[in-house]
């Protein structure tokens, strides 16, 4: 592995500064949490840090109550532990469900909720060095257009880079509506996580908004109860222990008969959580029919592009939107131990 | 507690002091800051039980328990373990007393290489305390991050329920 300079801050302050020193803050620095993604992609010489700063003593590793009734997930807490938590199980079904359905359980044990929200895409030629890539070398190219991407975006890509965010998790918080609270060099602020994740456009190289220097300390999950109609539908090549070509979680309400406050976030289709309000907000007051979750679907879809090895993606989406919208009505959610889908 | 950096001009080549509990044995160590815990431990250590098989959290068979969770030991810097209790196959049984999952591998044939048994059973150690599991599925499923190149999943699942199902605290 490539040689990098320790560092173990003991407080928030600490770690910040340590990431950004003076007027130009170093690029090369690295916050260490479970380690579970960094540390693999510092073996494979795709991060380079010349500086790490180990977080994992920082007091960030509660799950408490938040301001306005909702639950906050310190940085620090794994994704193990929050999966297991019991308010969350009682509250948040659905994000319990996603962490479960992604990684293993002793990579679980280690990646920490703040490192789920910035772990990397699984892109084959962002991890191949011998091969061009504009999100680990700016202007190099993208090998994946053109090249292999059977896993690749079908949404919200661009020329310079079809990777997609890898998590299961994230997807989960996007429907929950999550706010990702970090503190930098200029303080706290709150960033919504429809706003925290990015399009790849000129810049593939930035997953994230955060600012140089800024660590996510927690991310709170507004109060709501979507503990019955909930789904996390994830599809893959094998039925475990792997990413997802495709998942959608689903969250909503039944008001006097009709669908309301219905949440859709799809996974393993771009660079972000994908969600379309306009979609969501065609299913608010209407009877839940199958004809009516198809043309939400389509709606999501909306100029979705294949790249080759992808193009099936389309329609296994489409399909996946209007089942999980029926698992989550009929308060039937995907198990990830009996993986037939119900 | 105080801040421990490295010197900015020492590349990361200097040695930090750390202590780790290693299958109940306190030990002070230097360690740079790059050596992995499953570095450390087959390297330094001579605990060559965990392996390394892809050395990037795929495959499992580097599996160690710290702190009474299993994790994949080639993905965490021993350095940011610093103060931790690290249980590994050999701290599991002895030959002249096999651990019951060692016994139940060897009992239902549940490998053929054994490369990657000592990280099967570490994970199958953990999965009993967690205590989740109930039925043949969730075993599968909660083994899923510990691969099997001679593919002995039947038997490895075997082994582990029947050891779960005798109830004892492993």
């Amino acid at each position: 592995m490539i040689r990098f300079d320790y560092v173990r801050p003991a407080d928030v302050a600490g770690a910040t500064q340590a990431a950004h020193v003076g007027a130009a803050p170093l690029p090369e620095v690295r916050f260490l949490a479970g380690g579970t993604n960094l540390i693999d992609l510092m073996k494979e010489n795709v991060e380079r840090p010349t500086t790490v700063v180990d977080i994992n003593r920082l007091p960030l590793v509660k799950i408490e109550a938040a301001p306005g009734g909702g639950l906050r997930l310190g940085a620090l807490v794994s994704n193990a532990e929050t999966a297991d938590n019991a308010e969350v199980k009682a509250r948040y079904p659905l994000l319990a469900s996603a962490i479960l359905a992604g990684a293993s359980p002793q990579l679980r044990n280690a990646a920490t909720n703040g490192g789920n929200l910035n772990q990397r895409t699984r892109c084959y030629y962002f991890y191949d060095t011998g091969t061009p890539c504009n999100k680990r070398e700016p202007g190099a190219g993208c090998g994946a257009i053109g090249g292999v991407n059977r896993i690749h975006a079908i949404l919200g890509a661009s020329s310079d880079c079809i990777a997609t965010h890898p998590s299961d998790m994230c997807i989960a918080l996007a429907a929950l509506d999550a706010v990702v609270n970090v503190s930098g060099p200029d303080g706290e602020r709150q960033i919504p996580i429809a706003d925290y994740h990015r399009l790849p456009g000129n810049e593939p190289w930035r997953d994230n908004t955060l600012q140089q220097g800024e660590l996510v300390t927690s991310i709170d999950l507004p109060a709501g109860d979507f503990s019955t109609h909930y789904t996390y539908l994830k599809l893959r090549d094998r039925l475990s222990y792997a990413f997802a070509l495709v998942s959608v979680a689903v969250a909503l309400n039944m008001k006097d008969g009709k669908l309301d406050d219905v949440r859709i976030a799809v996974g393993g289709v771009a660079h972000k959580p994908w969600r379309v309000p306009e979609a969501e907000a065609l299913l608010n007051g209407q009877d839940a029919t199958p004809e009516l979750f198809r043309q939400a679907a389509a709606r999501i879809l909306d100029g979705a592009v294949g790249q080759g090895g992808n193009d099936f993606k389309i329609e296994l989406a489409r399909r996946a939107i209007a089942r999980a919208l029926a698992q989550a009505v009929a308060g039937k959610p995907q198990s990830h131990t009996d993986k037939r889908i119900a | 507690m105080n801040t421990t950096t490295t010197s900015p001009t020492s590349a990361g080549t200097t040695t930090i002091p750390i202590s780790l509990e290693i299958n109940g044995q306190q030990q002070l160590l230097q360690v740079e800051p790059f050596v992995t815990l499953l570095d450390l431990l087959r390297e330094r250590l001579q605990l060559t039980g965990a392996k390394k098989g892809c050395d990037h959290g795929q495959c499992g068979a580097c599996t160690v328990i710290v702190d009474g969770k299993r994790i994949n030991s080639c993905l965490k810097l021993a350095v940011s373990l610093d103060g931790a209790s690290v249980t590994t196959i050999e701290g599991l049984g002895s030959p002249t007393k096999l651990h019951p999952l060692q016994q139940a591998f060897i009992d239902h044939d549940a490998f053929q290489c054994g490369y990657c048994t000592p990280g099967q059973i570490c994970s199958a150690k953990a999965l009993i305390d967690e205590g989740r599991c109930t039925s043949r599925e969730d075993v599968r499923e909660w083994m899923s991050g510990n691969l099997c190149r001679c593919g002995a999943y039947t038997n490895i699942t075997d082994a582990v329920m029947e050891v779960m199902e005798q109830g004892a605290k492993t």
